[in-house]
């Protein structure tokens, strides 16, 4: 679901690392947007997908508890506990068609950026 | 082709489904059967005794005779075979055959002694013999069986089930069950059943039934004589060859019809299956084996290759409590064996087995008292299977049994036999699991008929069932989920016993993965059920479920309902307009609850610290309604306003709730007391509810209401509040670290072994010597307690995490948004 041409990604500044619960998410606003951001401590990698879930359009992620699937780094929305893989944004589980949009996470000196294309924001 | 049976047995029903289970062939099948019920488990006969009604014995209904095309016809005793003409006179009838299957079974020895044949004297064979013998043993203050072996001590617990308690069980020869189990086998056995109430009489002959009409006495041999009101005879089988001899077929010296390996007797087109048949001199009095001699008529019939090649006797069966087995070779005395014995006279158990001269192999064997070995052993010796160095680890570490019990299902070769009675092998089983979404022993059973015989392959379907979904990555249902190997009660004592206090703790030492929306929750139910810490510390506000991460109800659209504590139901004016006040500030939707108190919604995440600070404030404390937790304890009025009222059920109300708040449990808990029978406060439906009586309380337990309501049971009657109380501590520590996750106290009694009689002797009676233990467990909790939304108010670390955006903690969730409705507002609808 990203745009079609080769159209810049900016780097946009979240919060501090701080700022982000162990194993937990956090909800950023960037522009008009809502990012969930979530960090795996046990082997630091940092995920950022859409707020809202997909099957009642409720801006919850960042309150769901992570996971992992097998090998999947995922997250289940505390609404009705669907779960959605941070890879790739599928929705894990019978509902195929479900998914999210995910975006890419970078720490510099203890901030955390999240990457948007210019029309994401 | 035109098929006739005589005889609507075990065997001979078997015979038909067999033979109809092939469609591509059409038969025209007709079966007589002498008694008027249809086929039913003659095995399981005792169970009649015990409470099983005809019906719930009968092995198919009407209604699959008719789907099969099957004319049966009951209470058609046969008269004549005529081979001639191939036909069949019955009574009413005539009927013409292709082929004729002869499945009388056999009757009841009747030994020729005097007096044998007066009023009392009974037979141990149909439900109809039962009925006339529970008719009788109602006056009957003693009684008599004549037979040591398999049927004659089902026949002695059958009358000790009727109630006559003075049983005794007379034996010919010189020791109990003489095939099955040798002469200490046999002492050991009739040890146990002389301590279960049982009389036991070895080596005594019957002579004389004596009495006038009615059996009074019986005389042996060795001049003694023996007092009874009643005698059911068990001696032996004679299998009932009558229409066979009569007919001119080959029938054997002591009985019995003689077949060949294709069950054909010597007129070919004329078959004999089950306890009527005589087979290189044997008759095979089992039900397995004449389902197998069923299975072979069947394919040859249908002109399929099959043939008869003897079959394996071995049994274990539970005879008045005991366990006893026997199987392969199970003694011999001579120098071609060793013999491994292993006896126990304190719990009365005794095993015994029969190995090859040079110890690497087992032939056979015999266990009393102790038979959970015997699936396991029975594979070893049939499949030939290798056994450990010293064999006699198998008798005595029963962990090195239960070792050999598992591994024991992986090293069975696919072709081995599982369930004996229906033929199902390990292969078949495997394949229901892997390919045919079995998974569970149930399931399997269901699929493949595993289990529905004499079901005693049971436990080793289950082994291989779980040993085949942990092969194919699907965990066995115990374990919490895929992170975790242990099942949640595991996890309870490994928990404490590591002193584990975080989810990441718990995932890192026990667990693997990142953990999964079900381990999450469960672990932190646990962490709070054993240390009580405030839930959103220690780095566990990401383990918690929904609700419990933000200490409030998610609501949707995103918003969140607040519901302070108000025990008992009881609340001051001035409470009530604290509540009004609070609601209006921050223009919340209030409705007061079932649980009796009130309920505040459409909260943003970011008010919540501030409306909880001023309820706080007021001395409201959290009302636990986003828990898995004790919710509420209801009250009627009670003796303080009620003229009915018996005692003050809202202050036994209110101290209840004030010592269990915040206890948290595999699922909510809800409670009630009513101060008499009228039960205004609904107490009956609760997982704990207390009803007051003229002397005291009365405590029910396990009631739930929800989608399948269910009412709770008395556990106590007429106890003072210290003992109330007491039970409540031990009956909910003991839910907590027993219940399955997500289990409400229903569901987990009615899966509890044993019910509520169990749970009474558990928690009342003590039976397990833990009562101490849980009070002071619950009591470590109760005086750890303190109010979670207290904590929050006063942390300004915790009170950060109650903001929607990271990056701009003031502003509030756009998204959520409210609607008018009568006076007040509801959340949008969903899209």
């Amino acid at each position: 679901m990203k745009s079609s041409d080769s159209i810049a990604m900016e780097w946009y500044p979240a919060c501090q690392v701080n700022d982000v619960p162990r194993n937990g998410g956090v909800c950023v606003k960037l522009g008009e947007q809502q990012i969930a951001l979530f960090h795996f401590t046990r082997n630091g990698e940092w995920y950022a997908s859409q707020n809202s879930c997909p099957h009642r359009n409720q801006m919850a992620l960042s309150r769901g508890m992570i996971g992992s699937l097998g090998e999947v780094p995922k997250v289940a929305c505390p609404f009705h506990k669907k779960s959605f893989s941070l890879i790739d944004g599928r929705c894990l589980g019978n509902e195929q068609e479900y998914s999210i949009q995910t975006f890419p996470v970078k720490i510099e000196n203890n901030t955390v950026f999240i990457g948007l294309t210019k029309n994401q924001n | 082709m035109k098929i006739v049976v005589i005889g609507n047995g075990m065997v001979g029903l078997k015979f038909c489904e067999r033979l109809l289970a092939d469609k591509s062939r059409s038969f025209e099948v007709v079966v007589l059967g002498e008694e008027t019920l249809p086929a039913y488990d003659r095995v399981h006969l005792t169970d009649y005794i015990s409470g099983k009604t005809a019906a719930e014995l009968s092995l198919k209904p009407l209604d699959w005779y008719r789907e099969q095309n099957i004319r049966l016809c009951l209470g058609e005793p046969v008269v004549r075979v005529d081979r001639e003409n191939k036909q069949v006179h019955t009574k009413y009838n005539r009927l013409e055959y292709d082929n004729l299957i002869i499945a009388t079974g056999s009757a009841p020895f009747r030994p020729k002694i005097s007096g044998i044949g007066k009023q009392g004297v009974f037979y141990y064979r149909t439900i109809q013999d039962l009925d006339q013998i529970r008719n009788y043993a109602r006056s009957a203050r003693t009684a008599a069986v004549l037979g040591g072996g398999l049927l004659g001590l089902e026949a002695a617990k059958a009358l000790l089930d009727l109630g006559v308690a003075d049983t005794h069980v007379i034996e010919f020869s010189p020791r109990l069950m003489p095939r099955q189990i040798d002469e200490t086998g046999s002492q050991v056995l009739a040890g146990k059943l002389r301590s279960l109430g049982l009389s036991i009489h070895t080596g005594k002959e019957l002579i004389e039934v004596n009495g006038l009409e009615k059996i009074q006495s019986l005389s042996f041999a060795d001049e003694t004589e023996l007092p009874t009101d009643m005698l059911v005879v068990s001696a032996g089988i004679q299998p009932r060859d009558e229409l066979a001899r009569a007919a001119g077929l080959q029938t054997g010296t002591r009985g019995g019809i003689v077949v060949n390996d294709k069950m054909q007797t010597s007129d070919p087109s004329i078959f004999a299956i089950g306890e009527c048949a005589l087979f290189e001199e044997r008759i095979y009095g089992l039900v397995a084996p004449g389902y197998e001699m069923a299975t072979v008529a069947a394919a040859v019939i249908s002109q399929k290759e099959k043939s008869f090649t003897g079959f394996d006797m071995s049994t274990k069966l539970k005879l008045v409590g005991v366990d006893v087995a026997s199987f392969g070779l199970p003694f011999a005395d001579d120098n071609e064996y060793r013999s491994v014995i292993f006896e126990n006279k304190v719990t009365g158990v005794y095993k015994r087995l029969t190995l090859s001269q040079d110890g690497k192999q087992l032939l056979g064997g015999i266990l009393i008292g102790d038979a959970d070995a015997y699936n396991m052993l029975l594979q070893v010796t049939i499949n030939r299977l290798a056994i450990p160095e010293r064999p006699e680890e198998i008798l005595f570490t029963p962990a090195a049994g239960k070792t050999i019990h598992q591994n024991g299902v992986t090293h069975l070769p696919d072709e081995s036999v599982i369930c004996s009675c229906e033929q199902i092998t390990r292969f078949q089983i495997c394949d229901a699991v892997e390919h045919k979404d079995c998974e569970s022993p149930e399931a399997v059973k269901k699929c493949t008929g595993a289990g529905t015989g004499c079901g005693g392959c049971m436990p080793l379907v289950k082994d291989l069932v779980e040993y085949k979904l942990k092969e194919l990555g699907k965990y066995v249902k115990r374990n919490v989920c895929e992170h975790f190997g242990y099942s949640r009660q595991e996890l309870f004592d490994l928990i404490k016993l590591k002193n584990l206090r975080s989810y990441d703790e718990v995932l890192d030492h026990l667990g693997k993965g990142h953990g999964c929306e079900l381990c999450r929750p469960l672990v932190s139910s646990l962490l709070a059920s054993i240390w009580n810490d405030m839930i959103l510390k220690n780095g566990n506000d990401t383990a918690q479920d929904s609700n419990d991460r933000y200490l409030a109800n998610i609501q949707k659209g995103g918003s969140y309902s607040v519901v302070p504590r108000i025990p008992g139901g009881e609340i001051t004016p001035d409470k009530l307009i604290v509540i009004g006040e609070v609601a209006k500030k921050y223009q919340l939707y209030t409705k007061i609850t079932g649980g009796q108190r009130i309920d505040m919604f459409g909260a943003h995440l970011n008010d919540l610290p501030y409306i909880w600070e001023e309820l706080i404030n007021a001395g409201f404390e959290s009302g636990h309604a986003y828990g898995k937790a004790l919710r509420t304890v209801k009250s009627c009025v009670g003796s303080t306003w009620c003229r009915f009222g018996l005692h003050d059920s809202v202050s036994f109300a209110i101290r209840i709730e004030e010592r269990y708040r915040g206890l948290r449990a595999p699922h909510k808990i809800k409670s009630a007391v009513s101060g008499c029978i009228r039960e205004c406060a609904e107490a009956q439906s609760k997982d704990f509810g207390i009803i007051a009586t003229e002397k005291g309380w009365n405590l029910y337990v396990c009631g739930n209401g929800g989608s399948k309501p269910q009412h709770a049971i008395l556990l106590a009657s007429d106890i003072d509040s210290e003992t109330c109380i007491r039970y409540i501590d031990r009956f909910l520590m003991f839910y907590i670290k027993t219940a399955d996750p997500l289990t409400r106290t229903a569901t987990w009694l009615n899966k509890m072994e044993g019910g509520i009689d169990y749970l009474r002797n558990v928690i009342v009676n003590d039976s397990l010597i833990i009562a101490e233990e849980l009070e002071v467990e619950m009591q470590q909790l109760v005086d750890s307690y303190a109010c979670e939304w207290k904590a929050v108010v006063n942390s300004p670390e915790l009170r950060k995490k109650f903001a929607h955006f990271v990056n701009d903690p003031k502003a509030k969730d756009p998204s959520v948004q409210f609607e008018p409705l009568r006076g007040q507002k509801k959340a949008m609808e969903w899209k």
